[in-house]
């Protein structure tokens, strides 16, 4: 009964607050978006701008304060553990750190079968013959590495391993939340050609989380830029590329290390994140903003779409780049 | 003037100002393990000019944290082999005893970690990580080191810097924890700085401000500076020389510009190639270098990197290639088949970096 035109996933409206002490961290506020079938969509901010709560929200691990989350045409916002259970199955996370997001005093055979140990899929053997194939086909040996530990591997193995793993009970959707920012640069080259081979093969949707704008680019189709819990700018990414919106967009750009020293070093955006225990009035970026204004502080930007499938939020988006009214 | 106060002409150039401040010569460094011997520097040999950077670059594992550490005679006490020659400003570094080496760290040589939380003491207070290496290197009494160490911080650009001497690392974010590594190194004003992979692990754009800040610092204070790296794009615009390892060997070593326009030994390209370049068009296919670096207690025959390497020949796998000169003494590397303006000169004979 599900329209194959629908988005997978639908984020509305998603506010994520976090109590501390006598404060509230604005970790995830208003936040919508969509994830169609088979599209990779990126999520690209600093740390602390509230990345991964949105992730885990999404996959329920963390539940939202407002808003709502529907997954494959299921409202699963408030969802009981019980129903939660199937659809949990279909999106499975990978993280950052993948050495210790992996069970270490578990064989590497078992840490990929976990998933259908769980669920009690197939017997034993047939278990165990899906994750010899699913190793194989991220690229690690399952006959040197089954009865091996996680210890024994490098961070790049590990991430495959951690892919194995959440590609056994065959998602929907994967969210992986910085998957290669652990890695050096040419191991993250390997993971994100694996992640692209995967995608294809399996029909996957992917939400992508990353604080590097060029590795985000590389892996997605649409790029959403987050600041302080909120999305400010979203677009295909080659169109965020070209024509950039937002000024805290152009600034993640001009921070990326281009490895060509001819390349103009862009402008450095100053300062950090502002405390999510009481954002900035207004825009929240203005703070650090070149080109905040009075208006920024009392004014907040609604987001506005201003060329088709790219919307910004800012009073006054990068000149020339204003392509419709 | 304090008796017990250091300067710079405590420890005079026994050479002169054109020669370089850093020479590294045929350094090996190797630690006897339980499974054998792991040289993981290995003749390597590298010169520093006054005021320059010079970017060291490579995978993990290829040696570039144990160079920074035996340059500065910072290795574990037993174990280990230490061969080679390093002179600072005319003077060997690996002839002098512990006690002269303790005139040197901090006050002519000082080193910014990778991970600021394991390199600060998490129990002790900022101000008092900055003030103990002001009081016992310069002599300073503890109201001139206090106010010296919010000027420091102050100058590595951090905000309210009377408030953040008193606060725990654990209560700073990664990147003003690193302006305090910064800080420390430089509380003595040394001559050369290592930084060894100093924002790793920061988000791009508090690298870029980390950086800069070295960079203006370095300008500011005519200081030399080694800025190690797993990433080619972090120095390229940064250093103005750049020198690659792998596997515990320089494999090429040229001025930046030169490096990027026409590497020559394969291994150099394909780091290269392997960043996500933000102008390639989205779902770009990365070129990536197959395998992993090799073990360095029993490395591979021949050019350690012709396991690897898409354009490796017999020759490659039973003799290993000497560095030699590519057009100018200032570009050299080890590799039996160089590329030309980044093209092979012999076909394909394995998977590995895209042609
Ligand atoms: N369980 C929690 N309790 C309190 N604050 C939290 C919690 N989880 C996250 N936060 C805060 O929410 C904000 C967003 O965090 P996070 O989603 O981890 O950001 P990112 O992944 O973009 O680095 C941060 O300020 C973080 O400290
Ligand atoms: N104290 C030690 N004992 C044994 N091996 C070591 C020691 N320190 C480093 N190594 C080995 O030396 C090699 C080079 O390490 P390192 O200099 O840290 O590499 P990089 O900094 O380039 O990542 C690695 O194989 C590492 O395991
Ligand atoms: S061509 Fe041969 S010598 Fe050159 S890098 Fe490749 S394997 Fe090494
Ligand atoms: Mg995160
Ligand atoms: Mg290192």
């Amino acid at each position: 009964m599900t329209d194959p035109g629908a988005p997978l996933l639908s984020v509305d409206h998603l506010t994520v607050q976090f109590r501390v002490g006598r404060g509230t961290v604005q970790a995830v506020s208003d936040v919508s978006f969509d994830v169609r079938r088979g599209e990779t969509l990126g999520l690209v901010g600093e740390s602390g701008c509230g990345k991964s709560t949105t992730g885990r929200t999404v996959v329920r691990v963390q539940r939202p304060t407002r808003g709502s989350i529907r997954f494959d045409g299921h409202d699963i916002t408030a969802m009981r553990d019980r129903e939660l259970r199937p659809v949990r199955r279909r999106m499975q996370m990978i993280f950052q750190d993948p050495i210790s997001s992996l069970n270490p005093r578990r064989r590497v055979s078992e840490i990929v079968a976990e998933p259908l140990t769980i669920d009690r899929t197939g017997t034993p053997a047939e278990r165990a013959e899906r994750a010899r194939h699913m190793l194989s086909s991220v690229g690690i040996d399952p006959d040197q590495a089954g009865d091996r530990r996680p210890q024994e591997f490098s961070g790049g193995q590990c991430q495959r391993i951690s892919i194995a793993r959440a590609l056994m009970s065959d998602p929907d959707l994967l969210i992986c939340d910085e998957p290669v920012s652990a890695l050096d640069v040419s191991v993250q080259a390997q993971i994100l050609n694996l992640l692209a081979e995967l995608r294809a093969q399996r029909d996957l949707t992917m939400l992508f989380i990353a604080h590097d704008l060029a590795v985000v680019k590389n892996v997605s189709d649409r790029v959403a830029v987050m600041y302080l819990g909120k999305i400010v700018e979203i677009a295909p990414s080659d169109e965020l590329y070209r024509a950039p919106g937002h000024h805290y967009t152009a600034a993640l750009m001009a921070a990326i290390p281009e490895p060509d020293p001819g390349a103009p070093r862009g402008q450095t955006l100053g300062g950090e994140l502002p405390s999510p225990l009481d954002p900035p009035s207004g825009c929240r970026f203005r703070t650090r903003c070149p080109a905040a204004t009075e208006r920024c502080a009392v004014e907040e930007p609604p987001l506005v779409e201003i060329a088709p499938g790219h919307r910004v939020a800012c009073h006054f988006p990068l000149a020339g780049r204003t392509a419709t009214p | 003037m304090s008796p017990r106060r250091h300067t710079v002409d405590a420890f005079p150039d026994a050479d002169e100002l054109s020669d370089p401040l850093l020479q590294v010569t045929d350094l090996t460094t190797a630690f006897r393990t339980p499974r054998g011997t792991v040289r993981a520097v290995d003749g390597v040999s590298l010169s520093v000019r006054r005021g320059t950077t010079v970017g060291v670059v490579g995978e993990s594992g290829s040696g570039k944290t144990v160079l920074s550490r035996s340059i500065m005679g910072l290795l574990p006490p037993h174990g280990v082999e230490r061969s080679g020659t390093v002179t600072f400003a005319g003077r060997d570094l690996t002839a002098m005893s512990a006690k002269e080496l303790r005139s040197v760290w901090g006050l002519q040589i000082a080193m910014i970690f990778q991970d600021p939380m394991t390199a600060l003491n998490p129990v002790k207070r900022v101000g008092a990580q900055i003030t103990e290496s002001l009081r016992l290197h310069l002599g300073m009494d503890r109201g001139e080191a206090r106010q010296t160490a919010a000027a420091l911080l102050e100058s590595v650009g951090i905000p309210s810097p009377e408030k953040r001497l008193r606060a725990y690392p654990s209560q700073l974010s990664g990147g003003m924890r690193q302006r305090v590594m910064i800080a420390i190194a430089l509380a003595c004003g040394p001559r050369l700085v290592l930084a060894d992979e100093p924002t790793t692990g920061l988000d791009v754009t508090i690298q870029a401000q980390i950086l800069d800040l070295l960079g203006q610092l370095q300008d500011e204070r005519h200081m030399t500076m080694i800025l190690v790296t797993h990433d080619l794009g972090v120095v390229a615009t940064r250093a103005d020389e750049i020198v690659v390892m792998y596997a515990g060997k320089v494999v090429e070593r040229a001025p930046t510009a030169t490096l990027f326009a026409d590497p020559k030994m394969p291994y150099t390209r394909a780091l290269m190639d392997s960043i996500p370049r933000l102008a390639d068009p989205s779902g770009t296919r990365l070129a990536t270098i197959a395998g992993r670096p090799p073990e360095l207690i029993d490395p591979p025959a021949g050019c350690r990197f012709a396991p690897r390497c898409p354009w490796a020949q017999d020759r490659c796998r039973t003799s290993e290639p000497p560095l030699r000169t590519a057009g100018s003494e200032a570009h050299t590397f080890a590799c039996w088949y160089p590329l030309t303006n980044g093209r092979p000169s012999v076909p394909v004979t394995h998977d590995g970096v895209a042609p």
